[in-house]
């Protein structure tokens, strides 16, 4: 059963660091604990955004490998 | 959140900053700065907020550009000898950044101007070279509760502070302008062009904190600096209970004007 998210964004294509740039301007417009659904490419895009959204006090529930790409689920920190 | 693409790509590299992010940019967006001088402080101090997309830039200057300020004064360029500084420096925002509505004052500041000039603006940034006009800031910004950015340059030297309300003040140091010829003015003692580049961008960063809020403004610090031997320090300074502006009970309650250098007309 797949979470519920508040928002949706597909990062497929968008290079770094723009996809965190993305990734980060939704997180902002969410609450604290709401769900945040982002898609993004496999390699770079996989190895800085999770990382970046991490320190930056957010979590990452839980990843989807969707062929070339990943669904990652965020949920935004206090 | 009303970002465009464009400017999500134009300021991405401060919406990553963890202090900034979308709303920090946005407040800068939102944000009006004043700066006195298009010279050697003003000049990297408008570029660089031009650059951060500070929605509304006042720019005050009376001269026009001279071939000898061409080595400091960077957002001047050689065809614009003998235009006003205002208009070259309006030029070079607006093709920065497309942004930023700049204001030009073609004017000196005095004791009659200076506060109706500065009413509408967040920060004030005083890039001016002489003692009259920097103790003429200070008084109207304590006066009119604005925060801004003290600035002074000298050789190899350079000097600011942060005023912000409840804070230290420039005159809380220095009470008053020294005597006519004690201290030469740029004019008279040389710049190392790069050092008025060090300052005026100390004070842009200091505008930008002042507007994003973010971490310690150098309010009640005096920040010196010696690019001779590339020497740092900051002086931790006091509200003076006494100060003639700020004080319990201030004997400066109206904006005076001091007489310029006799030797500031040509700068
Ligand atoms: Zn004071």
């Amino acid at each position: 059963m797949a979470e519920a998210f508040k928002k949706s964004l597909n990062l497929h294509g968008v290079a770094c660091p723009l996809n965190f740039v993305k990734t980060k301007l939704a997180l902002e417009e969410l609450a604290a604990g709401e769900l945040l659904e982002v898609i993004l490419d496999e390699g770079d895009a996989m190895l800085n955004v999770p990382r970046s959204v991490k320190e930056e006090g957010h979590k990452i529930v839980k990843v989807t490998p969707e062929g070339e790409t990943f669904k990652v689920l965020i949920e935004k920190g206090v | 959140m009303s970002l465009t693409e464009s400017q999500i790509e134009r300021y991405s590299r401060h919406i990553i900053l963890k202090d900034v992010g979308g709303a920090g940019q946005q407040k800068i967006l939102d944000s009006k700065v004043l700066i006195i001088g298009a010279g050697g402080l003003g000049a990297p101090a408008a570029l660089y907020l031009a650059a951060a997309g500070v929605g509304t830039i006042g720019i005050v200057d009376a001269d026009n550009v001279d071939l000898s300020n061409l080595q400091r004064q960077i957002i001047h360029f050689t065809p614009d000898v003998n235009q006003p500084k205002v208009e070259s420096a309006r030029q070079k925002m607006a093709e920065l950044n497309p942004d930023v509505k700049v204001i030009t004052y073609q004017t000196r500041v005095y004791s009659e101007n200076i506060s109706e000039m500065i009413k509408d603006y967040d920060f004030i940034i005083d890039g001016t070279d002489n003692f009259p006009t920097k103790f003429l800031i200070n008084d109207a910004c304590v006066l009119a509760g604005k925060p801004f950015s003290h600035g002074g340059i000298l050789r190899f030297n350079g000097q600011t502070l942060t005023y912000s309300p409840g804070h230290a003040c420039y005159r809380c140091i220095f009470p008053e302008p020294p005597p006519k010829g004690a201290v030469p003015t740029c004019s008279q003692a040389g710049i190392l062009g790069a050092v008025a580049g060090m300052l005026g961008t100390i004070q842009a960063a200091e505008a930008l904190r002042c507007i994003i809020g973010k971490g310690k403004l150098l309010t009640d610090r005096l920040l010196t600096f010696n690019a001779l031997d590339m020497d740092f320090r900051t002086i931790n300074i006091r509200k003076n209970p006494n100060c003639a502006i700020c004080g319990a009970n201030p004997s400066i309650t109206e904006l005076v004007d001091y007489e310029p250098p006799a030797c500031d007309l040509k700068r």
